[in-house]
This record gives C-alpha cells, structure tokens and sequence, in this order.
C-alpha cells in the first residue's frame, strides 16, 4: 500500500474488506447520526456504571442500550460537549493498540489525542471484525495492519461532515476548513469551532461516499515518537484489569479443577469447607469444584478443607513422558507431506552424502501471564455482564450465552487491560467456567479468580 | 478486628489476622492497585512498603502490618521519591500490559529511598523478586537509573 506519494481515496477492495469499511462508514459518520441519542441522557448518568473514567488511558466498556446492528458508535463518539470517544476495536496488553488505535483515528479525525477518552469495545463480530482474521479477535500481529485503512477512513468520514457542518455554518467553502488539534479553524485563521459546536448539525448530514485520507507527509501522530496513553495509570495502580473489578455484594471463588484431561470431580467436603469463616457457597461442576466466600482468602481456605479427589478418567495414565515416546514412535512412520521438492528419501538415503539427524524436544510450557485468569459474572434472569480480560470479546459472549440459555444481545462482555495475553486469552475456558459457577450459585455476581 | 494505618488512614477491618495482607488491600478495602500474581512470593507483583519497607503482600499476615504504616501504590506518588519513580517509568514508558508494574514501581521506589544512587548490582539485587512476562527489565533499569538523577 503506497502512502507516501499522493492522497489515498477509498478504493475497492476485497469483499470481506469492503464490507468492514461500510460498516465502519456508516458507524464513522453515523456515530454523528445515533449520538443524538446519547445527547438526551443527562451528562451525570453513566451508561454502565464504570469506573470512574477520566480523558485518554483510562478505558471503560462501551456496553450501551442500544439494539444489536446499531453500526452507529462503532469508533467515534462526539458529545454535544464536544468530548471525543474513541472506543477501541483492539485489545490492549501490552502490545500498544491502545495508543496505535487512538493515533489511527487522530490523526485523520483531527482530534486533540490528549483530551480523547478511550472505551473498550464491546462484543460484537458485526461492528468489530478484524478484517484480517474474519473476527472479533486481538492477535497474531494484526491490529495494526487489520486497522490502519478501516480506522483511518473511519476518522476521516468524521472530519468530512464536522467539516461541511461547520462550513454550512459559516457559509464558507469546506475545503478551506482545517482541523487541527479539535478544533475545526476557519479560513480566516481567527474563528474555530469545537467539535460539540457543530456535532447536532453534521449528525443530520449524509455520509461522504469517498474521503481522502492525509498522505504520508501530512501526518503528525503517526510515524512519530508518542508517548504511551495507558503509561501513567499502569504506574499508579488506577489501571482496571479483569482481575480489578468489583461489584456490590460479589462472591470471589477460587476452584480446583480435574488435573487430567477429561478427569471428573469424586468428592469434595461441602461441610468442612462451608465451616471456614467468610465462605459462602460451595459449587460442585463435573469437572471442578468452587469455593465461594467473601473474600479470595476465605475461598482459598474453604477450599484446602474441603480437599477435593478426582476421578482422573480415561487420560488417567497420559504422562509427559508417555506423550513424548508416542511421538517418538509416530516420528517412525510416514506423515502428513507438507512439501516436496526433489527426491528427498533417496538424497537421505545416498551413502556418499552428509547426513545429519537431530531430535529437538520443547517441553510443555504454561502460557502464565502475570496476571491470573479470572472472569467475574453477574448473572440475571433478563441478562448477562461479564467482566474480564479478553482478546476475544464475541467468543466469551458466545460462551456465556451457551451456557445460560440467553440471547447473545442480552450477554454484555466489559473488556478490562489485560495482564498478559500472550494467546492465553484467546480461550475462553474461565469465562465458561465462571458463567457455569455463577449459573449453578444463583446467588448474585461471582468473580473467579484462579 | 485489626486496626490498619493504610496510606495514612486508620481503617478497621473485619478479616482474620491470618489472612495475607494482599486480600485485605483488594478485597476487603477495595484498593486493587497491588496485585495478585502467584500467592508465593515467586512474582512480587504483590509488593507493599510495611514502614517504608518492600514486603510481599501476598505472604504478609495482616497482623504484622498492625501497628506500621502501609503504602501502597495508590499512595506511593505522594512521597518524593516515588513521584520520581513513576516520573520516570511514564518518561520512558516502562510499561506494556502494566500488571507487575506496580510492585515494580513499589520495589523501586523502596531501593532508592535506601540507596539513592544504586549501581547495576544494587538493582539486581533489589529488583529481582519482581517479574515481568513482557520483559521491561531494561527500561525499568533505566528509569530506575533516571529517578536516581541519571540519564
């Protein structure tokens, strides 16, 4: 993709492409349509209960009302204030989207990046698809890559109506209207608008089927050095990971789980562990078993006493070293081919060659990230929120709809920092496991902490 | 029901005295800045100053906080040198998914205010309890090096 040279108009694409920039389009500008919606509710009435949330670094999840397919608020959201959203499609941990991400959109919408709050997206694979992996997944060294034309137009298609509202408004021509830092200049040099100013106007306008993108050489947050957005509350302790949050009333659980593969649960001493102080509730799964208390030290000490056994089932005798000498003895016989070049058996077998063999053995390694897998659910009879780390955030609403019975509009994931990803927060075990502690509790918000 | 100095706030709370210090922070008061990592002092992302000291949280009854002040990160940018510290952590960016940072930032801070000009051995020494899977060792030496009035 050549960005250096002259300005980059929307282009066809791929068809999987094309559908995520319409998408992206019709949220971009139709943000502008759908925020007139969130400009009816009062200013001091939080959408979701988050965490406190302050300008830029400080995410909260962008869980809202409205119905499923809304592509309105997938990126950009603009208050009558003027305070500029950005709800990020990828997940942060550690890798940097959420500072690539905000750039992306900054850069092209013209927005002051350090007065931007940031909002994690919700689960929704139709609003927030990696157009690279076909989902709603943060891996694999794609975010970037998946987002840098999507994003961008998304932030320019903004701008494009901020612009012609703002030229309407001064009855000016739009393309002598600049944007620089959040506020939309007029050509005169002197007057500016803010955003807000003109954000009920250029709702009502419709959606620029091309817009330009700035070339290389125009850019001022891209390419250059930039800090961190989340650096300071990750310094201070004010960054919210899964393992953070909090509910009224919550249980925390700790669990010991089958250790073989497709082991059951045998015993566990309900009344030993019902005995420690502080422990709530006892939740046996098939494969697992819960302690809740009111705090994780009463979970964890409620359940050392009610020391479960396990039925370890059919891997029963499955070792490290059992695993490795069944591969030793497949390495034998032929395999799946994943290239042929040449004759490679007879060049093996020809006497006269250099031969060299070698056996490279990696052991076993667990993925630990530093922080421990952990998922806290408030399950209700009408819905279902979820509050964790997750680099899938439409699998674990998926999950959670699976095992409750709920249609997946009513599961709500919030997306917190992760503390490590790695790829370990591609599955979404825990999340089905605390859904199904919670399910089997009926007893209000559960966090599972591992 | 003991009776806890946390970041200079005198707090009852009703936990067990047997109970790690880290669970009363996070649970119980609510301050989810320390964090758990493993429960046996192996990580440090537990890391608390018990009267200006690091201690593993994790492994720290709350009966031995009894009578000490305890300072957590919530808290650590008041005090001089921890606002260096973390001057210097955001200077540089330390930070990637930020989860044991802030014991590394509480580790920091606890070397520094012992040892105002500590060389590579001294960090080692002092910092070695704190991992980090994302491998920010070098910029946390760095900006360690930083707060003490380097470059």
């Amino acid at each position: 993709m050549d960005t250096k040279t002259k300005p980059q108009s929307t282009s066809p694409a791929s068809s999987s492409r094309r559908r995520f920039m319409q998408l992206s389009g019709a949220a971009g500008g139709g943000l502008l349509f759908g925020f007139s919606l969130f400009g009816c509710q009062k200013k001091e009435e939080p959408r979701n209960k988050p965490p406190s949330e302050r300008a830029v670094g400080q995410a909260t999840s962008a869980n809202s009302d409205q119905p499923p397919g809304l592509a309105r608020d997938a990126f950009i959201r603009i208050d009558r204030d003027g305070l500029v959203t950005f709800i990020c499609p990828k997940v942060e941990m550690g890798q940097g989207t959420f500072t690539a991400i905000p750039m992306l959109l900054a850069e092209e919408l013209g927005a002051d990046l350090s007065k931007v709050k940031l909002e994690q997206a919700p689960a929704s694979n139709a609003l927030y698809a990696d157009p690279l992996l076909g989902g709603q997944v943060t891996g694999g060294s794609t975010s970037v890559r998946g987002a840098w034309t999507p994003l961008r137009q998304a932030g320019a298609t903004v701008r494009a109506v901020l612009v012609t509202a703002a030229a309407k408004q001064w009855n000016t021509d739009p393309g002598s209207v600049k944007v620089i830092d959040g506020r939309i200049m007029h050509p005169d040099g002197k007057q500016s608008l803010g955003f807000g100013d003109v954000a009920d106007a250029a709702s009502k306008l419709p959606l620029p089927g091309k817009v330009e993108l700035k070339p290389a050489s125009a850019f001022t947050l891209i390419g250059k050095p930039h800090h961190r957005l989340d650096s300071p509350i990750k310094a201070n302790g004010q960054a919210q990971f899964g393992l953070d949050a909090r509910l009224p009333n919550m249980g925390i659980a700790a669990v010991a789980i089958a250790p073989v593969t497709g082991g059951k649960l045998a015993s566990a001493d309900e009344q030993k562990a019902m005995a420690v102080k502080g422990v709530r509730q006892v939740v046996k799964l098939e494969n697992a078993v819960a302690v809740i208390g009111d705090h994780f030290w009463a979970a964890r000490q409620g359940l050392e006493a009610a020391a479960p056994t396990w039925d370890d089932g059919p891997n029963a005798n499955v070792t490290s070293a059992s695993i490795v000498a069944d591969m030793m003895k497949a390495s034998q016989s032929n395999g799946a081919v994943a290239t042929n070049k040449g004759d490679a058996l007879k060049r093996l077998g020809d006497k006269n060659g250099r031969r060299i063999d070698a056996i490279y053995e990696v052991p076993f390694l667990a993925h630990a990230t530093m922080e421990p897998m952990n998922c806290t659910v408030d399950l209700k009879a009408d819905g279902c929120d979820i509050y964790c780390g997750t680099q899938v955030p439409a699998l674990a609403q998926a999950a959670a709809a699976k095992i409750t019975g709920l249609p997946q509009e009513k599961v709500r994931v919030h997306n917190h920092y992760l503390g490590g990803g790695f790829g370990r927060r591609l599955e979404v075990d825990y999340v089905a496991q605390a859904v199904a502690i919670a399910k089997a509790s009926g007893k209000g918000p559960v966090k599972l902490v591992w | 029901m003991p009776a806890l100095d946390i970041n200079g706030s005198t707090t009852n709370l009703d936990v067990p005295d047997d109970m790690p210090l880290l669970w009363a922070l996070r649970d119980v008061a609510g301050l989810t800045g320390t964090k758990f990592g493993c429960g046996v002092a192996l990580c440090g992302a537990c890391t608390v100053h018990l009267d200006g000291q690091p201690v593993r949280s994790g492994v720290t009854p709350v009966s031995a906080a009894v009578g000490k002040q305890v300072t957590t990160i919530e808290a650590i940018g008041n005090d001089p040198v921890g606002q260096k510290v973390q001057a210097a952590w955001n200077q540089l960016d330390v930070v990637q998914c930020g989860y044991c940072q802030s014991g590394q930032v509480m580790a920091a801070t606890a070397l520094l205010k012992s040892n105002p000009h500590p060389n590579d051995a001294d960090i080692d020494g002092a910092m070695s309890g704190n991992i980090c899977r994302c491998g920010t060792y070098p910029r946390i030496r760095h900006a360690i090096k930083v707060a003490a009035g380097g470059k």
